[in-house]
């Protein structure tokens, strides 16, 4: 069975040779299947975010491939490539909502730029997915500024599948929120991927969460994936370098490598 | 010492080099992204409600500052004018001073550096906040290309309303000169009328728009290149802020003697 997203042998550095080169990817080997939910998990500054942004087309890999049902997306056109992005939803890690227009609008962004729906039939649709994030229409007439964290990460969400993406990405669905606002924000995700049906990559250093949104993990450590497995195994999964971070000891072989 | 032994010199020489070769590649990147902007106003959609935006923002808002700056100036060109000329006796020459000052070079100029001051860094800082905050990048994620999104509408909402404001620039700036001689330097209105227009030529007003326009372009990309490309949080944008501000003005000073060299030196 195709994978829905293949990632073979990803790499990226940033800086310059002369400047110092840091690499954060050093050929990452992923495959995350149709209709399922990946987490992908790693220390901070491990490269989580910067694979995300590859598969999203924000960032250019230096080397390696990206596949999405089988197709590389360095060989699509523009055209391709952009109906590709139609097909998928992202939420960033602090929203990144636009503060210039009301909710509404964040939320019908994407149908609005592309002419999918007028603005009268957005409001309405903005309602409708609100209330899929627990949230009242009349949070739509407000701007982002107005809004709590947990209701910003709720529009944030609504955003990402107003669109009904196939694929979803959830880069720190529940940082910066209180663990019952974390939980509330996990089962929103899980409802909606699978309202969806969409294939879901999530990232995320919340052990909690990522048990509650995945159903498959992995691991990324030294620019490379060091385990994959049942998101339900994170904890005693038999891996020391993802048994010791899931379990959020300090010893053991990750901090054993700083110290060399 | 060290700097004159031949390896201080070829240091230095590498030292030069390197500067040279990073300006080069930094106004490589400046120039593709203009070429950029500018490809995105030629190719539908356009975004005109962000056009629209920018628009008043820069052309509404920008005009009491310009406004102001360009009666004041004109008021002082009247009284310094007459300080001078009184002690040739050609205080009859003020008028054509005033007019030609402010239609040629000081409207266009003044207005540049006010609205540099004011729209460029409200351009750089609001960009560069969309950036540490990832919302350009979420821009992209929701199918649409900030470039013309962000970029285009700014470049062309500068570029289309600074003639507008110099338009009124010129008006006030000769009205302040007019103000200054009547009721202050004895002047009589009409006289003083006939002497500003007399003078003034199509070219004199034409010359000084085409400088707000290429002034209004400096402006709306500066301030978008700046904030576009501004890395690292709070201090990153206070950065590009100001860089967007300092490179606008020097550049529209400088070409502001380049396009009078090439209206008037002949």
């Amino acid at each position: 069975m195709t994978p829905k997203i293949r990632l073979r042998g990803l790499a990226k550095s940033f800086g310059t040779q002369s400047s110092g080169e840091k690499r954060v990817l050093a050929g990452v080997d992923l495959d995350v299947l149709a209709g399922r939910s990946m987490v992908i998990l790693g220390g901070s500054g491990s490269g989580k975010s910067v694979t995300i942004k590859c598969v999203l087309g924000l960032m250019r890999p230096d080397a390696g491939s990206i596949e999405i049902d089988g197709v590389d997306i360095s060989r699509l056109s523009r055209a391709d490539r952009a109906a590709l992005g139609d097909r998928m939803g992202m939420l960033f890690q602090n929203g990144a909502l636009f503060d210039s227009m009301p909710v509404w609008e964040n939320v019908c962004f994407k149908l609005l730029a592309q002419r999918r729906i007028t603005r009268a039939e957005a409001r309405d649709r903005a309602a409708e997915v609100l209330a899929q994030v627990g949230l009242a229409a009349s949070v739509g007439d407000l701007s982002p500024a107005e809004l709590s964290g947990g209701m910003q990460k709720r529009v944030a969400l609504a955003r990402a599948i107003a669109a009904r993406p196939d694929i979803l990405f959830l880069d720190e669905p529940t940082t910066g929120l209180d663990p019952i606002m974390g939980a509330v924000i996990d089962g929103l995700i899980v409802e909606c991927v699978q309202k969806l049906g969409a294939t879901a990559v999530s990232i995320t250093h919340d052990m909690a969460s990522a048990r509650r949104i995945g159903d498959d993990a992995a691991m990324l450590h030294g620019g490379r994936i060091v385990w994959n497995g049942a998101a339900g195994s994170l904890g005693h999964t038999g891996n020391a370098m993802v048994d010791q971070f899931a379990n959020g000891l300090r010893e053991g072989p990750i901090e054993m490598e700083l110290r060399r | 010492m060290r700097f004159f032994s031949p390896e201080g010199t070829l240091d230095f020489l590498a030292m030069l080099g390197r500067a040279a070769l990073s300006a080069l590649a930094a106004a490589g990147r400046l120039a593709l992204f203009a070429g950029a902007a500018v490809s995105c106003l030629v190719r539908p959609p356009f975004a005109w409600r962000q056009f629209l935006r920018q628009f008043i923002s820069v052309a509404y808002f920008s005009l009491p500052v310009v406004a102001l700056t360009a009666l004041f100036t004109g008021m002082v060109l009247a009284l310094q004018s007459y300080t001078g000329f009184s002690r040739f006796n050609a205080e009859s020459a003020i008028a054509s001073v005033v007019v030609l000052s402010v239609t040629r070079e000081l409207g266009p100029v003044l207005a540049g550096l006010m609205v540099a001051g004011r729209i460029g860094a409200a351009m750089a800082a609001e960009l560069g906040t969309m950036r540490v905050t990832d919302q350009i990048d979420a821009l992209t994620t929701l199918s649409t290309d900030p470039m013309k999104h962000l970029v285009a509408p700014r470049l062309l909402a500068a570029t289309l309303a600074m003639p507008l404001l110099v338009v009124v620039a010129d008006i006030l700036g000769v009205m302040g000169g007019w103000l200054v001689a009547t009721q202050k330097l004895g002047f009589a209105s009409e006289a003083y009328l006939d002497g500003t227009f007399d003078v003034l030529e199509v070219m004199d007003v034409v010359s000084g728009l085409i400088k707000a326009a290429v002034f209004g372009f400096v402006i709306g990309l500066m301030g978008s290149w700046f904030g576009y490309t501004s890395r690292g949080g709070a201090q990153g944008v206070g950065a590009a802020t100001t860089s967007a501000v300092v490179a606008s003005s020097i550049l529209i000073l400088a070409l502001d003697y380049a396009l009078t060299e090439a209206f008037f030196a002949a």
